[in-house]
């Protein structure tokens, strides 16, 4: 469950009281004004030699023989499996796991450790679009020298472009999960309403308004105002590219690209004629809708199957899995929506055991596919993407399809040069603030982009960037 | 309350001493600052130097690009004009002025008629009016949600039932007094239960005398009671003002439900919060935490001003 409750768990935040004083507290504890703060990352770990040589097998072996207590912040469900598997290969090497919150919780936290320069983890869940906010102010160490060769090619190869450096010259985590798009939709509905699997978003948006007007209770899709994950990745199918950092001081701002306004007009288009809903996703109304019929389909990700078993089990056998719409008929594009990876922090002191760690969870062929059956990540890992005990398993959910299999294919069908700001946290909260409010009001999704863009070309100046639109 | 000082002993009348106190006296203090001393130094750690810290904060910039720079009150500047901060003080004082007379108002109903004594299941009112404020937040919220819900919630269940549409509680129109609803219902047995000690502490001399003059149970409460307990009306008074200025929990909360009602700066507190955490930004959030802390003691002076004007001229 490790990439669809990003930003919305802010359950925790109420754990802090609200008074002022500890605001002020809080502020306190998380800040620094130390000048060489932003330095300091680069003393990190010792094997972070000035080149990236490869650290030797007898390094390793002998860091994997050294009693060594490592620390792993991560929401994954169950990933003490995991854990405890590795520790049997390595038993000098203790492992405790660690749950500080999932999602923004999580990276409140371990920022706060990392600035606080004590408490931090050796080796962190990050997502995707967060790993740059952290490779910003060198949090992440470099696993280069770490990673036998050709460890990139083991992954799918978009995912593998997410989780290096902007230059692409560093390698900063090990994939762990990935969420490239589909469109989930009930069988049963939309033949009782007598509409066909839209293959492109023309049709998905007739299919739409002929659903309501067919079935008045239920909607086609919802799209929810608050998971700017979500609307991102509908970006980065259309084709849009809104994102981009140099790893220096310039960051690229572009979120009202022609593409962009394309998808934006488009959704707007169905929430002005009430052709599809706008509810918040993941809370309790949201998993009644999807149980009861009120969603007929849902605009998905590869996590997105197994989640919905759980969820609506009631409706088993009634669901189907198609690739998600396409701008123009024919084409196959898909993009990624969640996925994340585990990332060693430079400072810790024993980055050779973090690093294996990290590797060996996600490289494992026994562990990933465990991750992939039992915790329902989707895979990034080639071997496992591939693997019989994957791919072959017919759900039963969704009528004996192949649905593993037909993810499995969207997969390759994913852009790999989507970049990310170094403040990812801060660009989607901006985004609920402005698209989300019109997406949940019924605004002009259109002029909500330009105020998407202001706000994000505001901050990213105020904080020194140089921005290029 | 004053103790009251009989156990006093007459000092004989002795030529002061040059300097200092005797040496009894002196170990009396030494002890009593020593049995202080836990509390200060907890007080001076966890609030008086964080509030410092925050202070010295507030003066400085840290930018992603460029590191850190004295800016002297720029971020205080800054939080003058941004509408963010602006629009929630805006939306915490309508808060104030609607939501606090409701609950003080009804606290004190709640108070007097127990104390009246005129309920048959006394304890059990008073203890339920008062489990509200022992429920813990997230667990308030997570009722409420439901309570509100517009799909399976009661009252969206009820209209459908009269055909009525769904009163949508979680709207952009509805969410403040949605908030309301809930903070009352959480504080009220709070405050019911400051101002019914504060009755239960009047003299029941005063009740004679009111009853010798005349007086029924309604002219009791509004000549007696009432003013004998305003002390702690003005202290349930200036808490509220706090708390609201402070609002953080529940739309913090029913932000989950709402995500696209209840913005980042909802409340001056929320948004503080998420400068620092989010924006990354811990100089200006610390400079609107001062600035919030500044609000209410304002507020707060006023109230507490006006109130003791008006004891007395009465």
């Amino acid at each position: 469950m490790s990439n669809r409750t990003h930003h919305r768990s802010r359950r925790g935040a109420a754990l802090v009281s609200g008074a002022a004083v500890l605001t002020l507290a809080l502020a306190a504890c998380s800040g620094s004004v130390d000048t060489d703060d932003s330095s300091s990352g680069g003393s990190g770990g010792d094997g972070e030699a000035a080149t990236a040589e490869l650290v030797s097998q007898e390094e390793i072996d002998e860091a994997m023989s050294t009693p060594t207590k490592l620390t792993f912040w991560t929401w994954v469900p169950d990933i003490q499996n995991q854990v405890d598997m590795f520790e049997a290969e390595y038993p000098e090497i203790d492992v405790e796991v660690v749950n500080v919150g999932q999602g923004q919780e999580h990276y409140k936290k371990l920022r706060s450790a990392l600035q606080a320069g004590q408490g931090a983890p050796d080796v962190a869940q990050v997502e995707f679009q967060m790993i740059q906010s952290f490779a910003l102010g060198d949090n992440l160490l470099d696993l280069t020298p770490y990673l036998p060769e050709g460890t990139g090619d083991e992954y799918v190869p978009w995912v593998w472009e997410q989780i290096k450096s902007t230059d692409g010259s560093k390698v900063f985590a090990v994939p762990q999960d990935s969420g490239p798009m589909g469109l989930l939709y009930r069988t049963d509905l939309l033949e009782d309403a007598g509409i066909d699997v839209p293959e492109t978003w023309d049709e998905f948006g007739q299919a739409a308004r002929d659903l309501r007007e067919a079935n008045p209770d239920a909607y086609l899709a919802d799209l929810p105002g608050n998971d700017m994950g979500q609307f991102t990745a509908l970006l980065w199918q259309a084709g849009a590219r809104p994102f981009g950092w140099d790893g220096g001081e310039t960051v690229t701002i572009d979120v009202t690209s022609d593409e962009a306004t394309q998808v934006a007009q488009f959704w707007g288009d169905l929430i002005a004629d009430d052709a599809i809903a706008v509810d918040p996703d993941f809370n309790d109304a949201w998993y009644q809708g999807l149980a009861n019929g009120k969603y007929a389909g849902w605009t998905a990700a590869a996590w997105g199957p197994v989640f919905l078993q759980g969820t609506a089990g009631n409706t088993s056998g009634n669901w189907g899995a198609a690739p998600i719409p396409q701008w123009e008929s024919g084409q196959q594009i898909s993009a990624n929506w969640g996925g994340s990876s585990d990332a060693v922090m430079a400072s810790s002191e024993n980055p050779i055991a973090a690093s294996q760690l990290a590797l060996w969870i996600n490289n494992d062929p026994e562990s990933t596919l465990r991750l992939a059956n039992e915790q329902f990540l989707f895979p990034t890992l080639v071997e496992t993407l591939e693997d019989p005990a994957f791919v072959d398993q017919e759900a039963e959910f969704y009528g004996g399809e192949k649905v593993n299999a037909k993810f499995a294919e969207y997969s390759t069908w994913v852009d790999a040069d989507f970049a990310w700001l170094p403040f990812m946290d801060l660009a989607y909260s901006e985004g609920e603030e402005t698209v989300g409010k019109a997406i949940a009001e019924g605004g002009d999704l259109v002029a909500a982009l330009q105020a998407w863009q202001d706000a994000l070309v505001a901050y990213a100046e105020q904080q020194g960037f140089t921005v290029e639109q | 309350m004053s103790t009251k000082t009989t156990a006093v002993p007459s000092r004989p009348t002795q030529a002061p001493r040059k300097r200092g106190a005797s040496p009894m006296k002196r170990r009396q203090n030494a002890a009593a600052y020593s049995m202080v001393a836990p509390f200060l130094v907890i007080f001076v750690l966890m609030l008086v130097v964080p509030l410092f810290y925050a202070g010295y904060l507030s003066l400085f910039q840290d930018r992603l690009v460029g590191g850190v720079s004295f800016v002297g009150l720029e971020n205080y500047v800054r939080a003058l004009q941004d509408p963010s901060f602006l629009g929630g003080v805006l939306r915490m004082v309508k808060f104030l002025l609607i939501q606090v007379p409701i609950m003080l108002g009804l606290a004190l109903v709640f108070a007097l008629v127990l104390d009246a004594g005129i309920l048959y299941a006394q304890r059990f009112v008073r203890l339920g009016i008062f489990v509200p404020y022992a429920v813990p937040g997230v667990v308030a919220a997570l009722m409420w949600g439901y309570l509100y819900g517009p799909d399976f919630g009661p009252a969206a269940q009820i209209a459908e039932k009269l055909g009525l549409p769904a009163p949508d509680f979680l709207s952009n129109e509805w969410m403040l007094g949605s908030i309301m609803n809930v903070v009352t219902w959480e504080f009220v047995g709070y405050n019911m239960i400051i101002l019914y000690a504060a009755l239960r502490s009047i003299p029941s001399e005063l009740y004679d005398a009111a009853a010798v003059d005349g007086a029924g149970k309604v002219r009791t409460a509004w000549s007696i009671k009432i003013p004998s307990i305003r002390p702690a009306l003005i202290l349930t008074l200036i808490f509220s003002v706090i708390g609201t200025f402070q609002l953080f929990n529940e739309p913090n909360l029913l932000r989950s439900l709402a995500p696209n009602v209840i913005g980042v700066d909802y409340t001056p507190n929320l948004y503080a919060y998420n400068l620092a955490f989010i924006n990354r930004d811990v100089n200006y959030a610390a400079a609107i935490a001062f600035l919030l802390g500044f609000v209410i003691m304002v507020v707060s002076y006023v109230v507490q001003l006006s109130a003791q004007r008006k004891e007395r001229a009465a």
